[in-house]
């Protein structure tokens, strides 16, 4: 793999980068594999590239129905932040917080991982309680999380309306400072790169159509629209398609798929310094490298596959940003677009086995999953290559819900992703 | 935003009326205490999550207030059909009725004719 | 006349009629009608802009809302102000300022074109490969660097004075552009008696025919008989004609979405009239007719200004009587082009050449250049331009090499063809297919109601599109259901037939080495950037466009898509639609955010919920809290006092007077029918058949997983009749949840659920004065321990006024509840406070209400619990039926982490410092030197001084709590630790006592 680094920049700048090949290779899918992983987002790559980094395990293929990084990991806000309520979540969005502050550096490919700050809006009291919960919870975890006055809070970020006499006050806000945003596709080309010099095969345009087994109910491999695969051990990390795949095993999911909205504005001279998440009036708004405000809206009521969602999600959230930011009115709606998020009932994802051998699960992340890209990737391959869960993700297994051991960050905070 | 035409009210309304209520023919047990954990998990979180036709329950909250059920196609977001709560399922054609259907917009990339 | 540029009997505007604008701080002189634009073009203004990324001068390209690069800010006034306003569709009004956007110090120098020196650096996806190193560097060091040349325009910093409109509309037929293909479409809709709307983004119908000359329909000019059509339109009953109107998405259910710009084209705004409407349009049939998008044409350094569409160069002539040069050079792929050679000519301009990269442009054209005495260069590409700010020769050579020959020119008018607009068709879902014969993307299959016409149907032949458009308004209107009318006929001719055009890279494009051949204008997306792109790896439509962002600035590749694509295709060696087409998405055009708002503002925003004696309330001084979208009034502060000490006064004077409280918020649902007991049954963890009429319980709600819902008292009135108190929050989801289960898995029961919250007035009175207080307003009803004990309802009447009057605490006082109709509220609580105020007894708000019950020990939902507590963990097994055979949550009760050891549990804890108030939300742990990450037992859930106690109190969920009674715990705050003891929850009157006065 020839390394990135403004030089190597600076060489190609005086040949006509006549010289970059490719960031990863295209090979024809082998007959075998020892793992496969369907999904070619950010989890499923992220996975790959940590089985051949961190339990060498090279022989790996990542099979993409379409391009990777096409599906959620391409149309999210690209929020991180780790500052949530329970143990189990604190535990991999930590880990993952700790692997982006490094990634760029790990992949030699920058993911532009800008800590600029995660900051939510308390409205009222309720607000007050459920974010000192967290702030106090996350302290004594060794995260970093801190109340803010209205008044520290407009002065992180200037363009807030602290005004006593707003429909919706501000009467604090919860800051996590290594919370900020990255640069998605980055992160699914970043990951794509490294894994694939490392021998791992990113094939796209791979549909899976079937997941076959043994007489012992073990998997042997995948139906693809480009013929079989073999595989000693599959892997699923497909967001919003990941019932479809499992009824391929007879597995039903505690999952449905829902379109998430997001727009973003024309570009703008940067005057937005952070993030910004409001949960009483459902939203969030960050200020893009490029200038256009990123700005996440709710998912539609019903369960769809469309990747599109109606008008009156994207009005609401807008209502919420303008009686937030007045001065946005006159801001202009670039586009709008929807992915399609498997959301499960407690609103915390899914990782581990499942009732058939040799076939292990990444899921249920619904809106958060962007920011858990590394964590997940990383404990994913543990999972895989030790056919266990890592501690760190020990408590996000699939039968909590027959124990009814959930892990319910929404019922406990109201707070969204 | 959907056009979804309430049974009870036999007309078209806008989405804003309703409130989507999830999947529908699920029927509580009758012996609800005595169902084991994994009928209870079955019950109550596993779904069918279906790319396709989806059988689900609307409210007309902002109407007539009841409940109905609905066959939508749940890559197209057309409905199929709407029914009174407590009629048996429609049988649906084997085929969609929307060949023209795309899955999402993003299937055209690198497929368009 | 104004401008130069101006052509003396050129133009369809009035010249008497003028406008005075400034641009960046030059007065300029403008004709009613004029785009910015064309006002600027008449002053021979190109240069108007600058680049994203290198900075490099650019021009007016367009005369339409695809414009890449005339991006200019625009103001009233100071808080009126639009950035990135498009030059092309902004029309001139009197006062306007407009100003050049992303330069420094001004728009002819500027610092920022030192990037174009760079650009061999600044290759596309550069910024991925560098800028890693150091760790932190990336946000402290270069991200800042980039954010300062980042975007275009600058954000409006002044609340927006401006005010917005929206409406819902049904029709049977929505006609989506007014051109020739959308005119005769609802003419045809309309004559058949269909209910149409038609929209059009321009200021007037006509669409492509602004820029033409040639066309005759019906006998009349082209635009003629636009005008004239659309004048008929509009005046018919049936039909809403909206110009300055954009359909800007196509969403489900042929839901589209339109603005109407009503405003920013007057000089003088009434203010009355909103500055943009939002149509929200249901049609039965959508017709579009949209018609489409000349591209230009890409070869090295393509992008001066002076550099245009050779339509647009038409337009300014032939609509605005604008030369755009004066001598002025044609490059093209297109017969289109020819004949604005043909009208500048005629027009009196210098045309030095047509340069046609095609070997054989169609023959009618060629033959009237020659007799206009035109020189044509065909089998010629241009190779490059010349001029630093404006365009001043172009360079020609034969295709596959040989000499080049240098023409001076002022301007350049470039066509590679036409795209048709298929944006609102794919955002309807439908599917393109890919005509290879004319290179161009088509619809193919429908998704939703809707037909396409004309241009953007890729029919091109007038008469044909004519012909077509009638046929689809009256099919339309039809399938919608209209009856009547006659048949429409028309016939229309062009001045010539069209042929020709190309997509990708033209000869003059170069070797991808260092030419710059501009693809995306605005984001400086050349050829070069595609092909590197593809050689790095970005085989797929969507990943050329992320690594390149081409067609993802704001015109979102309305020119650059087709050319991006071609070239992706000829490096990856596949065919065109092998490689696809990106994502068309809402919106077609950018749409202003207050426009989307509209009325949402404010109070609209989210109406804040009243009780009936809020003015009182508010007239006492009362602080207010939100909780929900009620207003509650939280405590009454007298002169001087802080809230602390108000909450502390209002404590002491509740439990040794009495308090009035407004509970009117609590959510009520009344319950009737003869299996209305059988009901609760089923939706409350509580048996309720042995609840005597005239008594009151406690309910708990679970849902079916066992965790607790909701709360409340429900006192029986009758045999057959319940009053269900819910929490303030809860009231819509508890109605919603029994509604669910009392029509979909209940509904053999006889039961009617009314949401009552609003129709009473609930006022409580509370403290050992409490009957007194009451006791000679109230008619009817015996006030007496024995009469009405604790826990029990009575109907009669209060100050004459029907009531419910409720004998219950939640103070751990004696208490009452009077329950009154709401429009009586006021008037009985004056009444009540007239009695209680000489007593000593003062009013209470809720966080009185909350240290009160948390003295007690009572629990509310939502605090205490979260969503994860079972009644056991509330320590409220006792209100959980052992006999029942069935409730929602019987099952989910009994799962095995609902009933496994140690779960958190609701306890009491006390501070062994009793003046320490806990915070609520902290955390509490056994070892408080244990390092990080800590074990957590627990957090407080509720905290507070205790005037009465003399104390803090505080309640919190600990794992297994109630067996750690008398244990000592930790409370690591940031500052200090606090040792607390566990407690039960029971602060004040443990024996409870006080509850009967």
């Amino acid at each position: 793999m020839r390394k990135y680094s403004v030089f190597a920049v600076a060489r190609e700048a005086m040949r006509g980068h006549k010289g970059w090949g490719p960031h990863w290779a295209s090979p024809e899918p082998r007959k075998q594999y020892d793992v496969i992983i369907i999904g070619g987002g950010g989890h499923g790559l992220g996975a790959a590239y940590y089985l051949a980094k961190e339990h060498g395990i090279t022989n790996v293929a990542v099979l993409e129905k379409g391009w990777i990084g096409g599906g959620n990991t391409g149309r999210n806000t690209t929020i991180i932040r780790s500052n949530y309520l329970y143990e189990e979540s604190m535990d991999i969005y930590e880990h993952s917080l700790k692997l982006w502050e490094n990634l760029s550096l790990d992949l030699n490919y920058n993911v532009m991982y800008s800590p600029r700050g995660v900051m939510m809006l308390s409205h009222n009291i309720h607000d007050q309680q459920s974010f000192k919960r967290h702030i106090n919870a996350n302290r004594l975890y060794g995260i970093d999380n801190e109340w803010l006055t209205p008044e520290q809070a407009k002065a992180y970020c200037p363009p807030l309306d602290i005004a006593k006499t707003a429909r919706y006050p501000i009467n604090g806000a919860a800051l996590q400072r290594r919370g900020g945003t990255a640069r998605h596709d980055a992160v699914a080309w970043g990951y794509a790169r490294a894994a694939s010099d490392r021998g791992v095969h990113i094939i796209q345009n791979t549909e899976v159509t079937g997941i076959r087994r043994d007489e012992t109910g073990r998997v042997t491999g995948v139906d693809t629209n480009r013929g079989f695969i073999g595989a000693k051990k599959i892997g699923i990390s497909a967001a919003g398609h990941t019932s479809t795949l499992m009824r391929m095993v007879d597995v039903r999911m505690p999952l449905q798929s829902q379109p998430l909205q997001a727009l973003v504005s024309e570009p703008l001279k940067p005057i937005f310094p952070c993030v910004v998440m409001s949960n009483s009036v459902h939203a969030y708004i960050s200020q893009s490298d490029k200038g256009e405000f990123v700005i996440g809206a709710g998912t539609d009521q019903y369960n769809s596959y469309s990747q599109t969602g109606g008008l009156q999600i994207i009005t609401h959230t807008l209502d919420a940003i303008c009686e937030l930011f007045p001065m946005f009115r006159r801001v202009k709606m670039m586009r709008q677009w929807g992915g399609i998020v498997d959301v499960t009932q407690d609103r915390s994802p899914i990782q581990g086995v499942t009732p058939v051998p040799g076939l292990y699960l990444n899921a249920g992340w619904g809106t958060g999953g962007f920011k858990a890209t590394p964590g997940s990737a990383n404990l994913f391959a543990h999972l895989i290559a030790r056919g266990e869960p890592h501690r760190l993700a020990a408590g996000l297994t699939l039968d909590r819900f027959r124990t009814g051991r959930l892990i319910d960050e929404a019922a406990a905070a109201a707070v969204a992703h | 935003m959907l056009l979804i035409y309430c049974p009870y009210c036999e007309e078209e309304r806008s989405e804003l009326e309703f409130r989507n209520g999830g999947d529908a023919h699920i029927a509580r047990p009758t012996n609800m205490a005595e169902i084991s954990d994994e009928e209870f998990e079955a019950y109550f979180f596993l779904r069918d999550n279906p790319k396709g036709v989806i059988f689900e329950r609307w409210r007309h909250i902002h109407g007539c207030g009841r409940f109905f059920n609905a066959a939508r196609d749940t890559v197209s977001d057309r409905f199929i059909a709407t029914y009174r709560a407590g009629e048996p399922k429609p049988v649906l054609d084997a085929e969609p009725k929307t060949p023209a259907t795309v899955e999402t917009y993003e299937a055209l990339e690198g497929a368009a004719q | 006349m104004s401008g130069v540029n101006r052509i003396s009997g050129a133009g369809r505007l009035t010249p008497a009629r003028t406008a005075r604008f400034t641009f960046d701080g030059r007065t300029l002189t403008a004709l009613e009608g004029d785009t910015v634009a064309s006002a600027l073009l008449s002053h021979d203004i190109h240069l108007v802009g600058r680049s994203f990324k290198y900075h490099r001068p650019r021009g007016i390209l367009s005369a339409g809302a695809e414009e890449p690069n005339a991006l200019l800010d625009v103001s009233r006034d100071a808080a009126r102000r639009q950035p990135n306003v498009r030059a092309t569709v902004q029309e001139v009004f009197d006062g306007m300022k407009v100003a050049s956007q992303n330069r420094w110090p001004s728009l002819s120098f500027d610092v920022g074109s030192f990037n174009d020196f760079l650009s061999p650096f600044f290759a596309a996806g550069f910024y991925y490969k560098t800028f890693m190193w150091p760790k932190a560097a990336w946000h402290k060091l270069y991200e800042p660097f980039i954010r300062r040349a980042a975007g275009l325009g600058v954000t409006p910093t002044e609340p927006d004075p401006d005010h917005y409109a929206s409406r819902y509309v049904h029709c049977d037929v929505l006609v989506v552009g007014a051109g020739v293909a959308g005119l005769a479409a609802a003419l045809a809709a309309a004559k058949a008696g269909a209910k149409v709307i038609v929209c059009d983004e321009q200021g007037e119908v006509g669409g492509a025919l602004h820029h033409d000359i040639g066309t005759v329909i019906d006998g009349k000019p082209g635009y003629g008989w636009a005008q004239q059509t659309g004048k008929a339109l509009a005046a018919m009953d049936n039909v809403t004609l909206l110009t300055r109107t954009t359909a800007f998405g196509y969403y489900n259910h042929n839901f589209v979405a339109l603005v109407e710009r009503v405003t920013d084209h007057l000089a003088a705004v009434d203010e009355t009239l909103p500055r943009e409407r939002l149509w929200q349009v249901r049609a039965k049939k959508v017709i579009l007719a949209n018609g489409s998008i000349e591209r230009h044409m890409v070869f090295a350094n393509n992008d001066r200004p002076g550099i245009m569409l050779a339509s647009a160069g038409r337009t300014y002539l032939n609509h605005f009587g604008v030369a755009v040069g004066k001598r002025v050079g044609i490059y093209t792929a297109h017969d289109s082009a020819y004949e604005a050679a043909f009208d500048l000519k005629r027009a009196g301009v210098a045309v030095p050449v047509i340069v046609d990269c095609r070997q054989k442009p169609g023959e009618a054209v060629l033959e009237e250049a020659r007799n206009l005495g035109i020189e044509v260069l065909t089998g010629h590409s241009v190779v490059d331009t010349s001029g630093k700010l404006r365009v001043a020769s172009i360079s020609v050579a034969r295709n596959g090499g040989g000499g080049q020959r240098k023409i001076a020119v002022d301007a350049l008018l470039v066509s590679a063809g036409w795209t048709p607009s298929v944006h609102l068709f794919s955002q309807s879902r439908g599917k393109v297919k890919f005509d290879a014969a004319t290179e161009r993307f088509l619809p193919g299959i429908y998704a939703q109601e809707c037909l396409s016409v004309g241009a953007c149907n890729g029919t091109d032949d007038l008469q044909a599109t004519i012909d077509e458009a009638l046929a689809a308004g009256e099919l339309a209107a039809r399938a919608a259901g209209a009856k009547g009318g006659a048949q429409v006929a028309l016939n229309g001719r062009n001045a010539f037939e069209w042929t020709g055009g190309m997509i990708g890279a033209a000869e003059g494009a170069g070797a991808d080495k260092t030419v710059k051949a501009f693809i995306d204008f605005q984001h400086d997306v050349c050829a070069k950037d595609i092909r590197l792109a593809v050689r790095e790896g970005m085989h797929s439509i969507e990943h050329i466009k992320r690594f390149t962002t081409n067609g993802m600035a704001s015109d979102q590749g309305k020119l650059s898509n087709m050319h991006g694509l071609a070239i992706a295709a000829e490096a990856l060696g596949k065919e065109i639609p092998a490689v696809g087409l990106t994502t068309f998405r809402q919106p077609y055009t950018p749409v202003t955010f207050g426009t989307i708002v509209s009325h949402s503002r404010g109070s609209l925003f989210d109406p804040a919920r009243k009780t009936p004696m809020h003015a009182w309330e508010e007239a006492q001084g009362a602080e207010f809290e939100d909780v929900g979208n009620w207003k509650r009034a939280w405590f009454y502060p007298k002169a001087g006092e802080t809230m602390h000490e108000a909450v502390a006064r209002e404590c002491k004077t509740v439990r040794e007077v009495a308090g009035v409280f407004d509970a009117s918020t609590l959510g009520k649902i009344e319950v009737v029918g003869p299996d209305a007991a059988k009901f609760l049954n089923l939706m409350y963890t509580n048996a309720w058949d042995n609840l005597k009429p005239g008594r009151c319980r406690y309910g708990i709600m679970l849902r079916e997983d066992g965790f607790i819902y909701d709360d409340g008292v429900v006192g029986r009135l009758a045999e057959d009749r319940f009053h269900v108190t819910t929490t303030t929050g809860g009231a819509p989801r508890v109605l919603q949840h029994m509604e669910d289960y009392l029509q979909t898995e209940f509904p053999h029961l006889k039961v009617w659920l009314t949401s009552t919250t609003e129709q009473w007035a609930v006022i409580a009175v509370q403290g050992p004065k409490a009957r007194e207080i009451i006791a000679p307003l109230v008619e009817g009803i015996d006030l007496s321990n024995e009469a009405l004990p604790h826990m029990s309802v009575a109907e009669g009447r209060i100050c004459g006024v029907p009531a419910r009057l409720f004998r219950m605490s939640f103070t751990g006082e004696l208490g009452f509840e009077v329950n009154v109709p709401a429009d009586y509220g006021q008037a009985v609580w004056e009444a009540i406070w007239a009695r209680a105020e000489p007593m000593g007894a003062c009013a209470y708000g809720t966080e009185t209400m909350h240290v009160l019950r948390a003295e007690k020990g009572y629990i509310i939902v939502g605090q205490d619990t979260d969503g994860t507590v079972t009644p056991d963990d509330a320590g409220l097994s006792w209100a959980v039926s052992r006999k029942k055979p069935d409730f929602v949550g019987i099952r989910g009760l009994k799962r095995p982490d609902l009933v496994r050891d140690g779960r958190k549990q609701l306890v009491g804890l006390l501070t062994k410092d009793p003046k320490v108030v806990l915070e609520e939300g902290a955390q509490i742990v056994a070892d408080p030197n244990e390092p990080k990450p800590m074990t957590m037992l627990g957090h407080v859930t509720s905290a507070y001084w205790s005037p009465n106690c003399g104390r803090s109190i505080a309640m919190a969920l600990v794992a297994g709590g109630r067996a750690r009674l008398g244990q000592t715990l930790y409370v690591p705050m940031a500052d200090r630790t606090i040792a607390v003891e566990v407690s039960d929850m029971v602060f004040f009157d443990k024996e409870g006592g006080r509850l009967n006065g």
